[in-house]
Formats: structure tokens, C-alpha cells, sequence
């Protein structure tokens, strides 16, 4: 499983990089960015789903 | 003028109505169910989504609805009486594709890295106020506390004297209450918030600091300096936009506390669960309604909309939908899934919400370090704004504990 970012619907609300900040990021202008891209483990799995269920534009989703 | 009490929202919907001031979320529920958009000819004619899908959606769509002007009142904007892309008070005001010039010109004052420096500043500033409260038991934790707050932040960061906080908040009430006046009547009593921000562009001109007046008047638009209506409406928005929300939202979330002692010995024994409590308080009590006008006639979800019609686009009503969220009306303080959209959703997403959940989270921090239990005050009033920004402006406490 990997993080899909999609960032034309990232409006910078910055729940993602507050939940799990060791797979997101943001620039300057607070637009999220994605620092694992690979393969999930399972803790960051966890994690990430926290991110997906929490971002406001459905911009993240957890898939193959 | 003072507009006729409501009897049936659904026909005749007015946000400044009583009823609706003191407690909307059960005509929430109840028009959610029976319309689920609700109607008024009140302000020459407005439309009230009460569902989640549909304030997304018309959040969402740029192409139907404007942000010309984003405040509800009895007066529209004439097509040249504002630039119509810019608008009275940028981004917030500006629709596509000006929008995102001015909106990216703020965003980075408002990113997560130089708020987090706002941090210790924020801290002190409740720590003054919690000091001055002193060992009083009866205490007003709008009126001592929270509307201080976000008064104190935005004038260091406009780079304006603390001091005049208190004509900000004037400001606010000028811009946001007073709604069903006469359109020249409010036009007049504007007078005195231009009387104030122009003079203090003028002297930022003359002497730059490192405030935002002075970034602004530095900016440049493709190779322009922004003009001097852009700069004006941005201070203007950053003061109005950023003072009585977070007061609401630190207000709101104090008066849960204070209503369900259950939840403050929780968020006292377990301070980790303020993160998501804030969230929670936010979802549940979201501060802001938005307004869109409709930019041509256009039918949206069954709903034949004029133009110029108003849209209030209420984020409260979206984020207590029981389709979108589960146990949409309990408050859980340790809500993991929480997509709530008390700042907005789209292009517009509130500029200010790092600093504003920096903010609540600080204040709430502070407060609840002080005090350990309290309850309201039964026997002074407990009252809340009018209009489109929601939250106690009279909180009485009773303190029970302190540390």
C-alpha cells in the first residue's frame, strides 16, 4: 500500500503533516507533500490512514 | 431596521434571528431533514444548503457562485462599484483567477513554520491575561480571555499597537453585525474602519517594519506593486477575518468545558487528547458561515437560484450532517476521523487556520493548567454573536478548582 496525494484538490489544511509527520510535509505556501512514497509498513500504514480520514478535501487516498 | 422574528426557517431563513443566535443546531437538523435547502426573500433573496454534499459542492464551483462579497446584508455590490475580480477585502473577496495571485502573496506568512514562532508570544500573551484574572472565582472567559487573544496576534502581526485592540474588535462588529441595516447605513458606519487602516498604511509607508502592512506595500504583482485598495482590503480582512473567529472557537470550546464536566476532568487527566479535542470542538461548533452570490440564474439541487440570490454556506450546518459524519450531533473529544470543514473547503480554505488552531490549542493549554473545573455562571447571561461568526460573547464562569 502507498499515499496517492492528489495535489489539485490539496487546498493546505495541513491535517496530514499534523497526524503524521513522518510521511507528510508541506512547502511554503503550506501545500502538503508526501515523504514516503514507497511501499507501507504497517505502523505508517496506520498512520497514514489517519491522514486520509482526516483530510477535509479527499485529496489523499491509501491504495496499491 | 430590525427584521421580523422567523416562523418558518425553511421559508423565510434569517441567520441574525433569535432563535436561530441562540441555539441553531436543532433548525439545523430539522431542515436538513424537511428541505434540505432552505429559503428566504429576507436580503433580496437567499438559499440555505444545510446538507454536507451540498455546501461542498457550491464551495466548490467557482463557474455558478462568487465571492464577491462574502457577507450577507441588504445590499449587493454593484458590477463597478468594486473591481469585480479582487473585490473589497482579497482572496476572500476575489474569485478565479485573480484568487489565487492574492492568495498566494499570504499563504506563506500563514504556513505552519512561522506560526509555530508565534508560539511563545501566544503563550505569554494568555499567561498575562490568566494573571490579571487573578484568584477571582467568578470570572468571563470571553470578555477576560478569549477575545483578547486573537487581538494581540493579529496586531503583531500586522505590525499595529496592541492597544488598539480594542477598536478592532469595533471594527469587527462595524463589518459583521448590523446586517439588515439600510445598505447606506452601513456604508456609513464603515467610515470610521477606513479612518484607521488607511492613516496606518500610510505611516508603514513612510517607516517599514517587519509587520504584514509593510510586506504587503513591498509585494508586487507581476512586476506591479499591489494598489493601495489591495493592500487596504487585505488589512482589512486579516482583521476582520482573524479576531472574532478564533475568539468564537476558544469561547465555544470553553463553554463545552463548562457544560460537560465528563469532558474537562478528561481533557485535564489526559492532555494528550487536546489535539483532537480541538478538532472535535472546531467540527462541532464551527465558527464561520460563509456567503456566495450566484453569479447567473442556474438550478442547483432542485433550487431555481437568481442572480445575485445569496448563498449562506454554512460549514456548521455541513459539519453536523449525520451523512458525513458518524454521531454527527454527540461531541467526542476523541473523534479520530474528523473531516470537518470549519475552515471552509476549496480554493478558499481560511488562510489564517494554522494560526488559529495555534491559538486554541495555546489558550486552551493555558486555561486548562489554571483552572480544573468550572461551570457556567447561572446567575449572569450567557450570550452569543449575531450574524455569520458564532460564539460566546459573554461567557460567566464559576472557577470550582484551580492549580
Amino acid at each position: 500500500m502507498k499515499i496517492h496525494l492528489d495535489t489539485g484538490k490539496c487546498q493546505g489544511h495541513g491535517r496530514c503533516y499534523s497526524l503524521a509527520p513522518d510521511l507528510f510535509d508541506c512547502d511554503d505556501m503550506g501545500t502538503a507533500l508526501v515523504l514516503v512514497t514507497g511501499e507501507l509498513n504497517d505502523e505508517q500504514l496506520a498512520k497514514a490512514k489517519l491522514a486520509e480520514g482526516n483530510c477535509p478535501e479527499f485529496a489523499i487516498t491509501i491504495g496499491d | 431596521m430590525i427584521n421580523p422574528p422567523v416562523t418558518d426557517f425553511a421559508t423565510d431563513f434569517d441567520h441574525t434571528d433569535e432563535a436561530w443566535v441562540a441555539d441553531p443546531y436543532p433548525i439545523m437538523d430539522d431542515l436538513r431533514e424537511r428541505c434540505p435547502v432552505a429559503h428566504s426573500d429576507r436580503y433580496g433573496g437567499l438559499w440555505a444548503p444545510m446538507t454536507y454534499d451540498a455546501v461542498a459542492a457550491i464551495a466548490n464551483d467557482t463557474e455558478h457562485f462568487t465571492s464577491r462579497t462574502v457577507v450577507i446584508n441588504n445590499g449587493r455590490p454593484g458590477d463597478d462599484a468594486l473591481p469585480a475580480p479582487i473585490g473589497v477585502a482579497p482572496p476572500i473577496s476575489s474569485d478565479p483567477p485573480f484568487h489565487e495571485i492574492a492568495r498566494r502573496l499570504l499563504l506563506p506568512a500563514f504556513a505552519p513554520r512561522p506560526i509555530a514562532a508565534l508560539e511563545p508570544f501566544t503563550r505569554e500573551l494568555c499567561n498575562q491575561l490568566l494573571d490579571a484574572m487573578g484568584d477571582a472565582d467568578l470570572v468571563d472567559a470571553s470578555v477576560q480571555y478569549a477575545e483578547h487573544i486573537p487581538v494581540g496576534l493579529i496586531a503583531k502581526l500586522c505590525g499595529l499597537p496592541a492597544e488598539d485592540g480594542e477598536q478592532f474588535r469595533e471594527f469587527v462588529r462595524i463589518v459583521l453585525e448590523g446586517v439588515d441595516l439600510p445598505a447606506e447605513e452601513r456604508i456609513e458606519a464603515f467610515q470610521p474602519v477606513e479612518d484607521y487602516i488607511v492613516p496606518a498604511i500610510v505611516e508603514r509607508r513612510e517607516n517599514p517594519d517587519d509587520g504584514l502592512i509593510s510586506y504587503l506595500l513591498d509585494a508586487e504583482i507581476m512586476g506591479e506593486k499591489l494598489s493601495d485598495e489591495h493592500v487596504f482590503g487585505s488589512i482589512l480582512l486579516l482583521i476582520v477575518a482573524g479576531i472574532d473567529t478564533t475568539w468564537s472557537a476558544i469561547g465555544s470550546s470553553i463553554w463545552h468545558l463548562a457544560n460537560n464536566p465528563d469532558d474537562l476532568a478528561r481533557l485535564v487527566a489526559h492532555p494528550e487528547l487536546l489535539p483532537s479535542a480541538v478538532e472535535e470542538f472546531l467540527r462541532a461548533y464551527a465558527p464561520v458561515s460563509m456567503a456566495r452570490l450566484v453569479k447567473d440564474d442556474f438550478e442547483f439541487q432542485g433550487c431555481p437560484m437568481k442572480k445575485d440570490d445569496w448563498i449562506f454556506l454554512s460549514f456548521p450546518a455541513a459539519n453536523r450532517d449525520p451523512k458525513a459524519f458518524d454521531n454527527a450531533d454527540e461531541v467526542l473529544i476523541d473523534r479520530e476521523i474528523n473531516r470537518h470543514s470549519a475552515f471552509g473547503l476549496g480554493i478558499h480554505r481560511c488562510l489564517g487556520s494554522n494560526l488559529a488552531r495555534m491559538e486554541m490549542t495555546v489558550a486552551l493549554e493555558e486555561w486548562l493548567k489554571r483552572y480544573t473545573k468550572f461551570e457556567l455562571n447561572a446567575s449572569k447571561p450567557t450570550t452569543f454573536s449575531q450574524g455569520q461568526v458564532r460564539g460566546p460573547r459573554q461567557l460567566p464562569l464559576r472557577i470550582i478548582e484551580r492549580r
